[in-house]
């Protein structure tokens, strides 16, 4: 029996989720639910530990406790089938690594490539298999990057790289797509075309979960919403969770969280001034 | 074995002579200096450690390792020294000193709140110590001067075909593994995503290092290896925004530099491991001053003309 959420199958189920940064708790005690072929926002203050959730999802960092799965599986085990697609903050990338925009968005098959025969993994990607080439067209058309394909990834603007990351994105063809704010610093154009993009991929029935700051778009767009700040703040529809009122309480989360903070650090170095 | 060792000999002499049917399109007055089979020996191995140097430098400098490098490169002294001791072939000790290193390095970083360049200071220095020790009680100091500064003209049979071996393994690794060292090099959340083992991938980048900086012992040394583990990268990274046009410009400068400051050391009779370092620096001045795209030249020459 697969895990629904009302009457919608669940893509990502976290239970009992702790995970620290150099022994700082970063999420405590996080029990979410993602359900499949829906556009979740996930909201929260600076330092809240937005980008911590995606590298546990991603597997670049360890969780302390807990468990995470994908579609009743181990999330491993989707990592491994190519089925999670990992969208970076634009802060995340080496742009001045000798890499075109066209080799870059390739790198969104390289899990895919894994199941080809060994002597084609051995030839340039120019002679690789076409459906591989294809895709990379598809994602480089849909973020309207087709005719920069040759171009340095370092020769971009922001908007463009931001564009770059979502069409190495798309190119996996993953049904699930995490993406790390994705409308951070671009254009009110290219900001138009991902949410676009990003609509068409939830269409298609590929489940979108993205980090955002951009409450007015996430207001027109999303499905669900999650706040989120070390813990689970909130969990419902864009209507309830983006209210002023509900933000306004996850903004004094916040600074109560901070409070609280500082006062367990100075209790911690009292006792230590003590010994 | 014997029929391996008499392969091996085969092939170098097929290697050697192919070079030599371009050394001899050279004027006389260089190629003259190439017809001992000293000298040939020497190029051979000079060749193509500046070959596997250059392809793996791209990786030391597109991945911030120069340091990890240089650490590595300390730390496979007393390896070699415990493996000439148990009477192991030096690639095992070390790999095994090398590998080591890096774990400690690692596990100080996570651990305690030293920073990264104070413990990889501390492990390679520590190692390298331990090597000095150990050989200055086995062997004499000639033959310690030898592993660190490289002794080229004194190549013998065997220890050209431990390089030969090093480079042909390296090269299969690097052509086999080429995307997922790419996007590893490139990106590693994005590897970690997809479902790649980035350990796996980490310590298989370091064993390829350390395999380099051993074939790379006798032709310019420990000490002075990880000069042509950043030069060549650092030199093809200023000429090139495609990757694989580095490697192809990495491993030139790599192969010009051994070469050219081969046949310098001998013609001025100084310290060939030296001279190949110092070509190889020159290389990167040069593409540093002229390079189109990131050369200073044009740069102030595009900033004068906007006026």
């Amino acid at each position: 029996m697969a895990t629904t959420l009302g009457d919608v199958p669940v893509a990502i189920n976290i239970q009992g989720l702790y995970a620290a940064y150099q022994r700082q708790p970063v999420l405590e005690d996080i029990n979410l639910q993602f359900p499949a072929g829906k556009w979740t926002a996930i909201v929260g203050p600076n330092g809240a530990g937005k980008s911590t959730l995606f590298h546990v999802l991603t597997g670049s960092m360890k969780e302390l406790r807990g468990s995470v799965q994908a579609f009743d599986e181990p999330i491993a085990t989707h990592r491994k089938a190519g089925h999670i697609a990992y969208m970076a903050q634009r802060e995340a990338i080496e742009w001045d690594f000798p890499v075109s925009v066209w080799e870059t968005v390739m790198g969104g098959r390289y899990g895919h490539m894994r199941n080809d025969p060994l002597w084609r993994r051995l030839l340039p990607s120019r002679w690789y298999h076409p459906r591989h080439g294809e895709a990379v067209r598809e994602a480089l058309l849909a973020v309207d990057m087709l005719s920069l394909a040759e171009r340095p990834i370092g020769a971009l603007s922001g908007g463009q790289k931001k564009r770059v990351l979502l069409a190495r994105t798309l190119a996996q063809q993953a049904n699930i797509l995490l993406l790390d704010e994705p409308l951070a610093g671009v254009d009110p154009p290219s900001e138009r075309l991902i949410l676009d993009v990003l609509a068409r991929e939830r269409e298609a029935g590929r489940t979108v979960i993205m980090v955002t700051h951009d409450m007015p778009g996430a207001r027109r767009h999303v499905d669900h919403v999650v706040l989120i700040n070390r813990f689970i703040r909130g969990v419902g529809s864009p209507d309830e969770m983006l209210s002023d009122a509900k933000l306004a309480e996850l903004a004094v989360s916040s600074i109560e969280q901070a409070a609280s903070d500082v006062r367990a650090a100075e209790a911690s170095s009292f006792m230590a001034a003590r010994g | 074995m014997t029929a391996l060792s008499l392969f091996g000999d085969t092939l170098v002499s097929w290697l050697i002579a192919a070079l030599m049917v371009i050394v001899n399109l050279l004027p006389g007055s260089i190629s003259d200096a190439f017809q001992y089979a000293f000298m040939q020996r020497a190029l051979l191995t000079s060749v193509l450690v500046g070959a596997i140097c250059g392809i793996l430098s791209c990786y030391v400098v597109l991945k911030r390792w120069s340091l990890l490098g240089d650490a590595i490169s300390h730390a496979v002294l007393p390896g070699v020294a415990i493996a000439y001791l148990l009477g192991w072939p030096f690639f095992i000790g070390a790999f095994i000193t090398g590998a080591l290193t890096s774990v400690g390095i690692g596990a100080i970083e996570r651990h305690t709140r030293i920073k990264s360049d104070a413990a990889m200071g501390l492990m390679f220095t520590g190692a390298f110590a331990l090597g000095i020790v150990i050989i200055s009680k086995i062997a004499s100091s000639t033959h310690l001067m030898h592993i660190l500064f490289g002794n080229v003209l004194g190549v013998q049979q065997s220890a050209l075909l431990l390089t030969l071996v090093a480079s042909v393994i390296a090269l299969l690794v690097v052509w086999l593994a080429y995307r997922p060292l790419l996007l590893y090099a490139f990106d590693p959340q994005q590897a970690q995503a997809l479902g790649f083992n980035s350990s796996v991938i980490h310590y298989g980048l370091i064993l390829l290092l350390t395999l380099t900086i051993v074939a790379s012992l006798e032709t310019v040394g420990i000490i002075l290896v990880v000069a042509m583990l950043i030069t060549p990268g650092a030199t093809a990274h200023l000429l090139t925004d495609r990757f694989k046009t580095m490697m192809l410009i990495s491993v030139g400068v790599g192969v010009s530099s051994a070469i050219i400051g081969l046949w310098l050391s001998v013609l001025l009779d100084v310290a060939s491991g030296g001279t190949i370092v110092l070509v190889a620096t020159s290389w990167f001045f040069i593409a540093l001053l002229f390079s189109p795209k990131h050369g200073l030249l044009l740069r102030q020459w595009r900033r004068w003309r906007m006026g």
